[in-house]
């Protein structure tokens, strides 16, 4: 009959508009900025460079290799490397980045530059609300503005940032004992070789 | 109801009005027009209200998304894809990593492979509902279709943003499987989902399936025939609309499509109509393949752990990765010359082909249905222009 195929559909939206009073689920709207939605744990925006410890300068786990410089799709990412070595957080002799700069109005938000880092030291932020009325000035971000703490990197990426720490920790045990080993090696040998000479002494007497 | 013939295609001859054209009036329908889906236009001569010639212009949007990506690396051009069609982020990555891992011969967990097709399915998904809204809306229905469906799209981006962390931009997919591991309890939000959506489903029929309005603007509108629709080598639901019995899941079965049971919907008639009841009876198609998927899913690596990231060199050759986007037929063309970025890139997008049929749809019919025609072909332009 005609008609009637509007007649249903009307009930719907009246359903749908009425249900919006009873059923959270058909209203969908939230009121932004005084209500907000939880983020998503792997919610990404743009990157920032993770340092440990107090100090942002000396606790950059940066080392300037420029691989992120390389990878990175719409060629936003700016570094420039140290001429010399300092000591990082662990008290190793690293390079360091004179200049890290990304562009914030280029970049795409992709998060391979963090796929490609192999020093952990380069991950996704979750801050949103960047808008700046200097879009060229202000959108170039450089090391300092960049450089975010790691107690930061695990109040907004918990499990992932738990995951990193262990095995930043498995990887330096691992190098430690290496070095114990490569310590020992040759007092060892130098021992040895003392014990040899001695014998050898003893076998000549 | 005026029927058209389709005669002869005139895409690439000039609009200009001839002698024995007066009378006619050439206008030109974007590139900023709201119905035009982004920056497409659409220069069509009008006799009164009745379209008599149309050529679909693009090229406002072009960003060199193939150059770009044969000075890049392999990984770099993963990101790009993302954008090609932003309804089908997912699907685009799967089609590239396809075409790469076929170069390369690169063999994925079984794991990864259900990620895949649940997350390409949930993509079809959100894909349909938010096009028909778009097309209800088109055609004056103004609001509640197209609320209703992109209530139910923000529902599937949450499932996306949750997995990947980003709700469109997604760049999950890489060669040899998937980026991350699935968060804990995402697969009960999706399986919460599927069983939601058939209530979308169920909601829209009654709300527009027998409605008479949209009966009338639709049934024997925009027709396509079936030989013609071969011909322009129109793919994906404008296809199967028209009668022909042709998706790549079945055809080509890429991925592990051959385990699912599922039909393939087809039209009869070719018209606006067709095109619309192929995509709502393709997502009930889509639920029973998630509801397999997710009762089959195994445990295991979501990733080749052989499969290098950085510095990665497929040995040189050529391959042609596909996959049945929401859209039809994506294909991506590589060959590689053994170094870290692809010789030749080329992308095959359905949306650009199946625009070149535009005018044979809308000749004979008048602006108000072009409108509709083209919001049923489904197309984004960064697609089409790439």
């Amino acid at each position: 009959m005609l008609g009637t195929g509007i007649a249903k559909g009307l009930v719907e939206t009246a359903r749908n508009f009425f249900g919006s009073y009873v059923s959270r689920d058909r209203l969908t709207t939230v009121e932004y900025p005084e209500e907000r939605l939880p983020q998503a744990e792997a919610a990404r925006n743009f990157p920032f460079l993770v340092y440990d410890g107090d100090d942002w300068k000396s606790g950059l786990r940066c080392v300037a290799c420029q691989i992120c410089e390389k990878e990175c799709p719409p060629k936003c990412i700016f570094i420039e490397k140290s001429k010399d070595k300092k000591p990082d957080a662990v008290g190793k002799p690293q390079f360091y980045p004179t200049v890290f700069n990304i562009d914030v109005s280029v970049c795409m938000s992709c998060q391979i530059c963090v796929e490609v880092c192999p020093f952990e030291a380069i991950k996704m932020d979750t801050d949103f609300e960047l808008s700046t009325d200097d879009r060229f000035g202000g959108l170039l971000w450089d090391r300092q503005q960049l450089a975010k703490s790691n107690t930061y990197y695990h109040e907004i990426h918990p499990t992932e940032a738990t995951e990193v720490d262990a095995r930043l920790a498995e990887e330096k045990a691992k190098a430690d004992a290496k070095a114990k080993a490569a310590e020992t090696k040759p007092v060892a040998a130098a021992t040895g070789a003392a014990q040899q000479t001695s014998h050898g002494a003893s076998s000549a007497e | 109801m005026q029927t058209t013939a389709p005669t002869e295609h005139t895409l690439l001859e000039p609009l200009a009005t001839s002698s024995g054209d007066e009378g006619l009036l050439e206008i030109s329908l974007g590139p900023h027009h709201p119905s035009t889906h982004g920056v497409f236009r659409m220069d069509a001569v009008l006799d009164g209200e009745r379209v008599v010639k149309l050529k679909p212009v693009v090229g406002y949007l072009h960003r060199n998304h193939e150059k770009i990506a044969e000075s890049a690396s392999y990984l770099a051009s993963m990101p790009y894809t993302d954008r090609l069609d932003y309804f089908g982020s997912l699907t685009n990555n799967w089609a590239y990593a396809l075409a790469v891992e076929k170069l390369a011969g690169i063999q994925v967990p079984e794991r990864a492979e259900y990620i895949r097709v649940i997350t390409a399915e949930l993509t079809r998904l959100q894909n349909h509902a938010t096009t028909i809204g778009f097309l209800l809306q088109e055609m004056g229905a103004s609001g509640s279709p197209l609320m209703y469906g992109f209530r139910e799209r923000e529902t599937i981006l949450d499932l996306f943003e949750a997995l990947t962390g980003s709700r469109m931009m997604c760049n999950y997919m890489r060669f040899g499987g998937c980026r991350v591991e699935l968060p804990s309890g995402w697969l009960d939000r999706v399986k919460k989902t599927v069983t939601e959506f058939p209530r979308f489903l169920d909601e829209f029929e009654n709300l527009l399936t027998s409605n008479e309005i949209l009966l009338a603007r639709t049934q024997g509108i925009g027709t396509l025939s079936k030989e013609l629709a071969i011909q322009g080598g129109v793919t994906g639901p404008v296809l199967r609309a028209s009668g022909v019995n042709y998706d790549i899941r079945k055809v080509d079965k890429y991925g592990i499509y051959d385990r699912f049971n599922f039909k393939i919907p087809l039209g009869e008639h070719g018209d606006v109509y067709d095109r619309y009841m192929v995509r709502m009876l393709e997502m009930r198609e889509s639920i029973k393949i998630l509801e397999q998927a997710l009762r089959d899913i195994p445990a295991g690596p979501i990733i080749d752990p052989k499969t290098k990231i950085r510095g990665f060199r497929p040995k040189p050759g050529e391959a042609y990765g596909r996959i049945e986007s929401a859209k039809g037929e994506l294909g991506f063309y590589l060959i590689s010359d053994g170094t870290g970025n692809p010789y030749r890139y080329r992308v095959r997008p359905p949306s650009f082909i199946n625009l070149t049929l535009l005018e044979d749809m809308c000749r004979g019919y008048s602006v108000a249905d072009l409108i509709v025609i083209f919001g049923t072909i489904d197309i984004v332009l960064g697609e089409v222009d790439r």
